[in-house]
């Protein structure tokens, strides 16, 4: 239904993972959007926890602003953790 | 002049209205009560299937399918039982795509058609409100097959039952035209209800036997849980019509015959294909 507001859906994978973002539904209220987004993305096991969050409440970066926002990042390598020689036995890093 | 032999009846058939009421015995009235089971699902499935790229939005679409596909799931495991017990080689595959519309044993409810998006919702709300307390009592069945098929499916039907619960509260506390859609859409399918909880032979056959359910015995409940979520929608119940009865003997309303048609003619036009 077009005049339904949007709700962008996290779906969490396993338990202990973080809830990552799948996509958006259309649904009339959050309780309906939890069973679109249920229907929509979790058919295939692909979760076990969804959360929805109104579109209109998320606050996104403003792409025109790019260069400032993420160019400074780039020549700053050492930033990764990737400098440091992990033991044989340390498992999960 | 030579006499002419009788037509000969089937063997379990008693003579006067033995189309009514086949005799009763263990394996055969188990393979009935499957067929009842099984066709319920698979009606439904299939009517649901119709909403198909129909539906208002693609949400709305995906969720019907989603319904759909779970009680065509159950049909499957119903239906294939059935064949077992049957024992004359047929699977689910040829009880459901080569049985004519006279040997389905679903209730009228189920193969009314879609109608509007009220009319489905309050069909699917009656049905699965149902069914979910059908299963819960066949969870004790001494069938181990019904028994295990409950389990898995009640989870199913519990979600089928909350979100069409949901949309009736949604339409009837709506707008005003959602509201005049959910009203008619739960008038057209009122009259259909008295047969679900109908205990004819067969019903108390098998509930005396612990296979099925005794359907009187939660009438309560379902009358609860419907009153319960129309009063959250604002809606009065529907005055009592007259009850239109006789899926579960085979007398059907003209709709399912269509139905079939289509759900059957691929498989009848190229039996046997696969893909």
């Amino acid at each position: 239904m077009s005049d339904w507001p949007l709700w962008e859906v996290f779906v969490r994978s396993r338990g202990g993972m973080a809830h990552r973002h799948v996509g958006s539904v259309h649904a009339p209220d959050a309780e309906i959007a939890l069973r679109h987004a249920r229907d929509t993305y979790t058919r295939r096991m692909e979760g076990v926890s969804l959360w929805v969050v109104p579109s209109a409440s998320i606050t996104a970066s403003d792409p025109g602003q790019d260069e400032a926002m993420f160019d400074p990042a780039v020549d700053k390598v050492y930033r990764h953790p990737t400098f440091y020689t992990i033991p044989e036995d340390v498992k999960h890093i | 002049m030579a006499s002419t032999p009788p037509i000969d009846l089937p063997s379990h058939a008693t003579g006067a209205g033995a189309f009514d009421t086949p005799a009763l015995d263990e394996g055969g009235a188990l393979f009935e009560y499957l067929l009842r089971l099984g066709d319920d699902s698979l009606i439904l499935g299939q009517r649901l299937s119709e909403w198909c790229g129909h539906a208002a939005s693609v949400e709305v679409d995906l969720s019907l399918a989603n319904v759909a596909l779970d009680l065509i799931g159950q049909a499957t495991h119903f239906l294939g039982h059935a064949g077992k017990v049957e024992g004359k080689g047929r699977d689910g595959d040829a009880l459901a795509f080569r049985r004519d519309v006279l040997d389905f044993r679903n209730c009228l409810l189920v193969e009314q058609p879609n109608g509007d998006f009220g009319r489905t919702m309050a069909r699917q709300f009656l049905f699965s409100t149902w069914q979910r307390l059908l299963f819960r009592q066949l969870l004790g069945s001494t069938d181990e097959l019904i028994a295990g098929v409950a389990e898995k499916a009640v989870k199913e039907v519990t979600y089928h039952q909350e979100l069409s619960g949901e949309w009736i509260i949604r339409l009837g506390d709506g707008t005003e035209e959602s509201r005049r859609r959910i009203e008619d859409g739960l008038a057209w399918n009122w009259r259909f209800i008295p047969e679900l909880f109908e205990m004819d032979d067969l019903a108390a056959f098998m509930a005396e036997r612990g296979i099925g359910a005794d359907l009187a015995g939660f009438r309560a409940d379902f009358d609860a849980v419907v009153s319960a979520v129309l009063a959250e929608a604002t809606l009065e119940p529907p005055p009592d019509q007259r009850p239109i009865l006789g899926g579960r003997r085979g007398h059907h309303s003209e709709h399912l015959g269509h139905l079939l048609c289509t759900m059957q003619f691929l498989p009848r036009t190229y039996p046997d294909s696969t893909w």
